[in-house]
């Protein structure tokens, strides 16, 4: 499965339905935005064309040109893009290539992002695509700028083209001695100019602004409060909303008894079937109002965490798939040695500091929705969808929000909010309780890995036949070189609402593959990084391999009955990592030590890949050692902090990042990737030191290393 | 309803409120100081922490009504004549955040800690810290945050 489907297939996985609307959006006229100057355009690139695919339910683009970049007479140049910050830091990185590409002052240009009614229509920002795709773009579009600006000089001075320079947001003719800015350039004129195909970009190995590790372009209003999220947004005259949530998913209203809730001074309730809400002019008052409303639900039976991979194995939508499977039967049954194992990881939930939350204000039929998402066009087809209007009647705002982690994909607080503002006739505020975010937002699929595998007596890997059910296919594909070899992923009827995650599935193939080579290597006796090494030729997967296994010292490291060491590595979204851990068994398992070594080609911020790789770590433990949702019956169980752990303080381990910048190869994103290597490293130290091979995630729930699993 | 006197960043504000509505709900509806932030309502993960009399109380299970008559402190009334904190200062230099939502919680806990111990082991900050969730992940760099700006605090 390339990158590309795993694209799609993310999208899918997480529009709710399809779209039933779509009207060609009117030419945006922006120069009414933002007044003179220089306005860099594009039809459609084919990039985005590409991006789109079935996200777009095979409509087509808006024929107008896209507006992407605005360079005002003042010098001040804005930025358009779709894509969205929630903490990757890219409102930075694509700064900075901008800056970098245009010859501008880093701090001239500020990023307007996620504002549907300005921005151009972008699927998302997921995937780690910001970086290998919409960077590009914005590389280019900064380029036609530049050598737009440069020919305007070359014109007003009736100078040399050839012999002009472009820096520091001026051009600047040598021979004469004459300067302008780029404001002065454009003298308040306006100008409009098309992509150019291919214009001369600079290269990472001369990069000046890019690739250096510039601070956090706004940092500064974070410290201070100042920043507002979606959360914090207020509207004149706002109410505030609640829902009533069904006790179970899957249950049915009977009946609601709604009186003494209206009867609260100022309260509004709606209700429509499943949906009671209600808007009232405090947050107190809507909580009380929420309490006083009677409802009976019928509640369906459903699976619990007891049967869940019975349930999963038996409800599969796609089995199996016969092709090229004789000859890894083949290679199976020549093998010298032979393993058959089944991993299993529990659904987790992203658990954002910052739940789901939207205002949304109706004006007329105007309807503007500030929310925090993943996707601002795809909450906009979702209100189109639900509230049958024009796309050009939606706007969606985001301003920057507290994290996503693949978890902020859908609309549903956006969806809810316009209902209620729309029977309020009032903007209504509503933000997700910690609890309604446990519970009613979408979880990282759990899933079934089933891996059967042939090794020969020198180790080498003869046939690798893997399965995946329900999680899904990101990281499928081994790294390794295998002669016969099948991967395959199985949907199936979840039984819980379940989507994106950061990295997706790759953190549960990556567990099920990197814990299996490890038994591999030990049924055989090799070493866990000769045996790797023997089975891999990807230079790039070696390097980080390599890296990773010198800065730790892996070949001095002896485990014991308290002290185990474990790695793992493979390649995701494009990048290449390699961590070695140490835990400890005390008898809790902690993690002690962890060195990570991540490739993603040419590096445009070190400081932001290595916060990035950092958290992805600390992010990974929770998943590793002890997030799991339970639940029973369509009910889940543990939807509060208290009762579902995530990594704090306490669980933070030393942690070496090494990073191997390539500016010879293509930069690609660095959000994902590293969080694939922890869990099955950790796997295997927990292995190192007390023999116990945990084929599941969590694998430590209760702290320790569970009794089942006690070799 | 009942009208509270608040003295919130050194100013006095009135608000007309229920007593047993939370503080953080007063100060990001009421007060429209949105900086302290709503995480989790169950005092779990400290996004919602501000100073009461200079200690660090979860504004999300505090009653409105025991803040009455107390000085309370917020993200907003930290920094000084356009002069940041030098525990927002040093937060900023580490780049000790992602998303930053959990950074005016994590900045008034660190605040408060450098009040009771100004010279704090990294064993102090995990233990006084660990009430405070970045799901981000960069702890490693609040830790060193707390630790520059507890140096600086010496220094000065």
């Amino acid at each position: 499965m390339s990158e590309r489907d795993d694209l799609l297939l993310e999208t899918e996985q997480h529009e709710v339905s399809g779209i039933l609307h779509w009207f060609t959006l009117d030419r945006r006229d922006f120069l009414k935005v933002f007044g003179g100057g220089l306005l860099v355009c594009a039809a459609a690139p084919s990039t985005l064309a590409q991006e789109s695919g079935r996200a777009r339910g095979g409509q087509q683009l808006p024929k107008d040109l896209d507006s992407w970049l605005h360079i005002a007479p003042d010098g001040r140049i804005t930025v358009l893009t779709g894509k969205v910050e929630m903490g990757q830091n890219i409102r930075t990185s694509l700064a900075q290539q901008v800056a970098e590409e245009l010859r501008a002052p880093f701090d001239q240009i500020t990023m307007l992002m996620g504002d549907t009614d300005l921005v151009p229509w972008d699927v998302g920002t997921f995937g780690s695509q910001t970086t290998p795709r919409m960077a590009p773009i914005l590389r280019n579009v900064a380029a036609t700028a530049r050598e737009l600006l440069l020919d305007t000089a070359a014109q007003h001075w009736n100078a040399d083209r050839s012999k002009l320079i472009a820096r520091d947001g001026r051009v600047i003719d040598p021979s004469s001695n004459k300067s302008a800015s780029y404001g002065e350039l454009t003298q308040g004129q306006k100008l409009t100019s098309v992509i150019a195909a291919n214009p001369p970009e600079t290269p990472p190995a001369n990069w000046q602004i890019a690739g250096t590790a510039k601070p956090k372009v706004n940092g500064r209003d974070f410290v201070t409060g100042k920043h507002q999220y979606p959360s914090d947004v207020i509207r004149p005259g706002v109410m505030y909303g609640k829902i009533l949530r069904p006790p179970a998913f899957g249950a049915e209203i009977i009946s609601a008894e709604t009186k003494d809730a209206e009867a609260i001074p100022g309260v509004k309730v709606m209700s429509d079937g499943n949906f009671i809400g209600v808007a009232a002019p405090d947050p107190s008052s809507a909580e009380r109002a929420v309490k006083a409303i009677k409802a009976d639900w019928k509640v369906p039976p459903g699976p619990s965490n007891a049967n869940l991979f019975e349930y999963l194995k038996q409800n599969v939508e796609q089995g199996r798939e016969a092709p090229a499977r004789s000859n890894v039967e083949q290679a199976l049954a020549a093998a010298a040695i032979k393993l058959e194992r089944t991993y299993t990881v529990q659904y987790i939930a992203h658990t954002p500091l910052e739940p789901r939350a939207a205002v949304a204000e109706w004006q007329g039929d105007k309807l503007t929705v500030w929310t925090g998402t993943q996707r601002p066009f795809g909450v906009r087809d979702e209100l189109v969808e639900a509230f049958r209007i024009s796309p050009d009647k939606v706007r969606v705002i985001m301003p920057d929000t507290g994290s996503g982690y693949g978890g902020k994909h859908t609309g549903d607080a956006a969806i809810e909010a316009a209902r209620l503002a729309k029977a309020a006739g009032k903007p209504v505020k509503l933000v997700w309780t910690r609890e309604e975010e446990f519970t009613w937002a979408y979880f990282r699929p759990a899933g079934v890995i089933e891996v059967r595998s042939g090794v020969n007596r020198d180790g080498t890997i003869v046939a690798w036949d893997f399965h995946n059910y329900n999680s899904g296919p990101a990281g499928i594909e081994p790294q390794y070189n295998i002669a016969n070899k099948v991967a395959q992923y199985h949907p199936v009827k979840s039984p819980l609402r379940q989507g994106s995650y950061r990295a997706l599935a790759a953190t549960a193939n990556n567990f099920a593959r990197e814990s299996h080579i490890d038994e591999l290597a030990n049924a055989i006796g090799m070493d866990s990084l000769a045996f790797r090494l023997k089975n891999l030729t990807d230079e790039r997967v070696r390097a980080v391999l390599q890296a990773a296994a010198d800065k730790f010292a892996w070949k001095s490291q002896k485990s014991s009955a308290q002290r185990g060491f474990g790695m793992a590595c493979g390649t995701e979204k494009g990048g290449f990592y390699a961590a070695c851990v140490e835990v400890e068994i005390v008898p809790t398992v902690r993690i002690r030590r962890v060195v990570i070594a991540f490739e993603c080609g040419a590096v445009v911020n070190p400081n932001g890949v290595r916060n990035q790789t950092e958290g992805a770590i600390v992010q990974g433990i929770g998943g590793a050692l002890f997030e799991s949702i339970e639940f029973a019956n369509g009910k889940v169980l543990n939807p509060h902090m208290h009762d579902y752990r995530v990594p704090r303080f306490r669980d933070m381990p030393e942690i070496e990042v090494v990073i191997l910048d390539r500016k010879d190869l293509p930069s690609v994103g660095a959000g994902e990737a590293p969080i694939c290597a922890l869990a099955p490293a950790v796997a295997n130290a927990i292995f190192a030191a007390t023999g116990a091979r945990i084929r599941h995630l969590p694998l430590a729930p209760r702290g320790v290393v569970p009794a089942e699993d006690n070799a | 309803m009942s009208a509270l006197v608040l003295n919130v960043n050194g100013s006095e504000r009135q608000v007309d409120v229920p007593p047993d509505e939370s503080l953080l709900s007063v100060l990001r509806n009421s007060l429209q100081l949105t900086g302290t932030k709503y995480g989790c309502g169950e005092g779990q993960c400290g996004a919602c922490t501000v100073l009461i009399d200079g200690r660090p109380v979860r504004s999300c299970r505090t009653p409105v009504s025991q803040a009455a008559g107390k000085k309370i402190t917020t993200i907003e009334g930290l920094e000084q004549n356009g002069k940041l904190h030098p525990v927002q200062a040093a937060f900023l230099e580490q780049e000790a955040l992602q998303c930053g939502y959990c950074t005016s919680g994590m900045i008034l806990s660190t605040v408060a800690l450098l009040n009771a111990i100004p010279n704090p082991t990294d064993d102090d900050i995990v233990r006084q810290m660990n009430g405070n969730v970045c799901r981000c992940g960069t702890y490693a760099r609040i830790l060193a945050a707390v630790k520059q700006a507890a140096q600086q605090s010496r220094r000065s």
